[in-house]
């Protein structure tokens, strides 16, 4: 090839001599751009291959700084998200295990005083009792009774405080939600670098354009759940309970 | 108020939507549904007759605030109260729903109290 293209141009140049000898000047120029062509050739392609260079050094520097900002305010805040979702389940399982605590001695409590009172029914129905046993099993039956109703009134409220204890769950799943698209944006920055670093650069997907309507969108939806505290969420005007709600919803007029 | 009303829940997350349906059958109202989000549920209130609708914020496909703006849209929905038990706090939200045409509007974490209360308000003004 290198060879039949050498002699290809020493074939050119000695028409060239000729021609510039024999004073044809039209015959020499165009000689001469025959043999430039091949020079154009080579320094468009090393124009094209600069240009996509420089593109992808642009690109990158773009995911660089996305991946500056992700690892300057995302994953910092990102571990106190997971930080709060600790304190979250570690409340709601005291306060569970709190309700437990009092509620098993309670429904230990009515059944060992039930069992005590069944076998003394058993005992006054078979007209196993003096009528002394019998006034003591009246009024301790009188007692029972009058405790009861405020027993299960209470275990009902503990069953109902271990019910809404469980509201950590959609509160927590909605953080680790956040994070995850979070741990989401940083593999796909990560494998984007990898593959630059790697070369294989036509594969690339086309650049990025400024925020659509959609992307703002999409920003926005990042955003979504509940407020952490320590974290960008403090940026926000937020309010600080229902009482704060009720306020901001009548000055609306509600 | 009915207590024979036909309520609807809307949350993404299966634990809350018991959780409100428990609370709602403490109240007294036992005749209530679920729907996982507000795709799901705009068809089945308008298949449905509803009296009361009661939706999260954040959800898939179609967010709460949408599902509400849907139905005040639709002419046989639009006097349906909706009422929002959401972990949005930030106040822009909250003026959004309100301008949408929420009834009520509870943060989470809540209690039982406030979903009384806040329902108590909703049907009391509508009477």
């Amino acid at each position: 090839m290198d060879n039949q293209d050498n002699t290809l141009r020493l074939q050119l140049a000695r028409q060239l001599v000729e021609h510039l000898e024999a004073g044809d000047d039209e015959q020499a120029n165009l000689v001469l751009s025959q043999l430039s062509v091949k020079f154009e050739r080579e320094l468009f392609e090393e124009i094209g291959k600069l240009t996509r260079d420089l593109h992808d050094a642009l690109k990158s520097s773009r995911n660089d700084s996305r991946l500056t900002e992700i690892t300057r305010d995302e994953i910092p805040d990102a571990k106190e998200r997971l930080n709060y979702v600790i304190t979250m389940t570690e409340q709601a399982t005291n306060r569970t295990l709190n309700a437990v605590d009092e509620g098993l001695p309670l429904a230990e409590e009515l059944q060992s005083r039930v069992s005590v009172l069944q076998d003394d029914w058993m005992r006054l129905r078979k007209r196993e009792m003096t009528l002394e046993q019998f006034r003591t099993y009246a009024r301790e039956l009188e007692s029972f009774l009058a405790s009861t109703g405020a027993q299960t009134e209470r275990l009902r409220q503990l069953m109902s405080e271990i019910m809404m204890a469980q509201d950590f769950q959609d509160l927590t799943g909605q953080i680790i939600g956040r994070v995850i698209r979070v741990v989401q944006d940083v593999e796909t920055h990560l494998v984007d670098l990898l593959r630059l670093s790697s070369g294989r650069l036509e594969v690339q997907s086309p650049p990025a354009e400024p925020p659509t309507p959609d992307q703002d969108a999409a920003a926005k939806l990042m955003q979504r759940g509940p407020a952490v505290p320590n974290t960008k969420d403090s940026q926000n005007d937020i309010v600080s309970g229902q009482d704060d709600v009720d306020d901001l919803l009548s000055s609306l007029g509600f | 108020m009915d207590k024979n009303m036909k309520i609807l829940v809307v949350d993404d997350f299966s634990t809350m939507r018991r959780i409100v349906k428990n609370l709602l059958r403490e109240l007294g109202f036992t005749n209530t549904a679920e729907a996982d989000d507000g795709s799901t549920a705009l068809p089945m209130l308008k298949n449905g007759n509803y009296d009361f609708v009661v939706t999260d914020w954040n959800m898939p496909n179609m967010e709460g605030i949408e599902l509400l703006r849907n139905i005040r849209a639709d002419p046989s929905l639009a006097k349906l109260p909706v009422l929002m038990v959401t972990a949005e706090a930030k106040r822009e939200q909250i003026i959004e729903a309100a301008e949408a045409g929420v009834n009520g509007y509870i943060v989470k974490p809540f209690t039982a109290e406030t979903l009384r209360e806040k329902i108590d308000k909703i049907f009391a003004r509508l009477e």
